[in-house]
């Protein structure tokens, strides 16, 4: 065929059309869906919590784990039973490895020497999710740092880029290794890289992360940081609180009160 | 020159038949057409038998509805997806769609099977027990 310049803006028009009524028509072959956020859903604009170790320490000496053993039957982590492939969403570590640069040698022992609770910080300003090539991990709307565990190739960079070691890696299939299965939420699979979530399937309908809900000391307050009335702003105020690795500028959305 | 035309006969002759072995090694086998066996305890409760949308769209879309779900939960989180009829559902594989389908063995591997296609899904949400 002859290339005139006629038939190129024939061809032209013809595919302006297309474009034009493709939406009619995708429309008409996909029922033309609606999706919508649960009415229920709380909103906010960064979420994060304030974690008062005080109200935990006495509870957890005498062997409280609630808040582990909650999220770990509600998300079906598994316990893989080795520390190099331990998976982990929320658990403790001593001071000086939770706040490296904020002790000195005279700390007070009960600070020095208690367990700190700790998870991924859902920083508002992630390093994990600027270096993630596939953009399985991504910030939402409402501040929590996600992982799309369908786009997650594994690659690990979030791990290397995350200050904190909030990640954990699949090494194997971690199915064999959850003690009850539940049956309401999916589990991992080999090859991808988790960390909590902030618990969002609650938070989209209407639920505070299962940590929160269950401490028997309410020790751990959610809120939205950005709203000055929420509860956890109104702790910030009114406590002397600290961030962990302040000084690396991710600014943390977690809050401890020591 | 022509010494070779032999050998590269015989071989393009064997690639050929390794190439289509799938082709003439299933001729004349009719693999017998699925046919899902919708009898499930939810589904036996069900006024009408009515999936979340027409069954020929199900047939046809399922797959893209439900990456469509996985997007708008997992990237947007919103959970409700409103069918062609209005009926508002929770987008979840787990807590909606296994609700009616729990036998997968005969509702969705029979189809996949014929198909030929091995969704991984199975990996990380969890398939409904089978009840019989
Ligand atoms: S704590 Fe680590 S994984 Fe969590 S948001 Fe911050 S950098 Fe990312
Ligand atoms: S391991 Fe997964 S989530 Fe982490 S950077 Fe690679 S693709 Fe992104």
């Amino acid at each position: 065929m002859e290339t005139s310049r006629r038939n190129f803006l024939k061809l032209g028009g013809a595919w302006a059309l297309g474009l034009a009524i493709l939406p009619a028509v995708k429309g008409f072959a996909a029922n033309n869906p609606e999706h919508l956020v649960n009415p229920k859903a709380m909103a906010g604009k960064r979420w994060g919590l304030v974690i008062d170790m005080q109200k935990c320490w006495p509870r957890y000496q005498a062997g409280c784990r609630r808040c582990f053993d909650t999220c770990r039957r509600e998300h079906n982590i598994p316990d893989i039973g080795n520390k190099k492939e331990e998976i982990k969403w929320i658990w403790t570590e001593p001071y000086g490895d939770a706040f490296p640069d904020q002790q000195h040698e005279l700390m007070a022992e009960d600070i020095k020497n208690n367990p700190f609770i700790v998870l991924c910080n859902h920083c508002d300003k992630p390093p994990c999710v600027r270096v993630c090539p596939t953009r399985a991990t991504f910030k939402r709307q409402d501040g929590i740092v996600m992982i799309d565990y369908h786009r997650c190739i594994g690659c690990r960079y979030c791990m290397a880029a995350c200050p904190y070691g909030a990640r954990s890696f699949n090494f194997r299939d971690p199915r064999p290794y959850i003690k009850e299965l539940n049956p309401a939420y999916p589990t991992r699979e080999k090859g991808v890289v988790e960390k909590c979530t902030l618990c969002v399937e609650r938070i989209d309908t209407g639920l505070p992360p299962a940590c929160v809900e269950v401490c028997p000391a309410k020790a751990i307050t959610f809120g939205d940081l950005e709203d000055p009335s929420s509860e956890a702003r109104q702790l910030l105020k009114n406590r002397y609180t600290i961030q962990r690795k302040p000084e690396l500028g991710t600014h943390p959305s977690i809050y401890y009160i020591v | 020159m022509y010494r070779d035309a032999r050998y590269i006969i015989t071989g393009l002759v064997i690639f050929v038949g390794l190439m289509t072995f799938p082709f003439w090694s299933n001729a004349g086998r009719a693999a017998p057409a699925p046919a899902p066996n919708l009898d499930t305890p939810a589904i036996r409760q069900l006024p009408a038998k009515q999936c979340i949308e027409a069954t020929q769209y199900m047939r046809a879309y399922h797959m893209q509805l439900l990456n469509d779900w996985r997007t708008q939960v997992v990237r947007d989180g919103k959970e409700i997806y409103v069918a062609s009829d209005g009926k508002q559902y929770t987008m979840s594989l787990e807590n909606t769609c296994f609700q009616c389908h729990s036998n997968k063995a005969e509702f969705c591997d029979q189809c996949h099977t014929y198909a030929g296609v091995e969704p991984d899904c199975w990996s990380c949400h969890i398939e409904p027990k089978e009840n019989k």
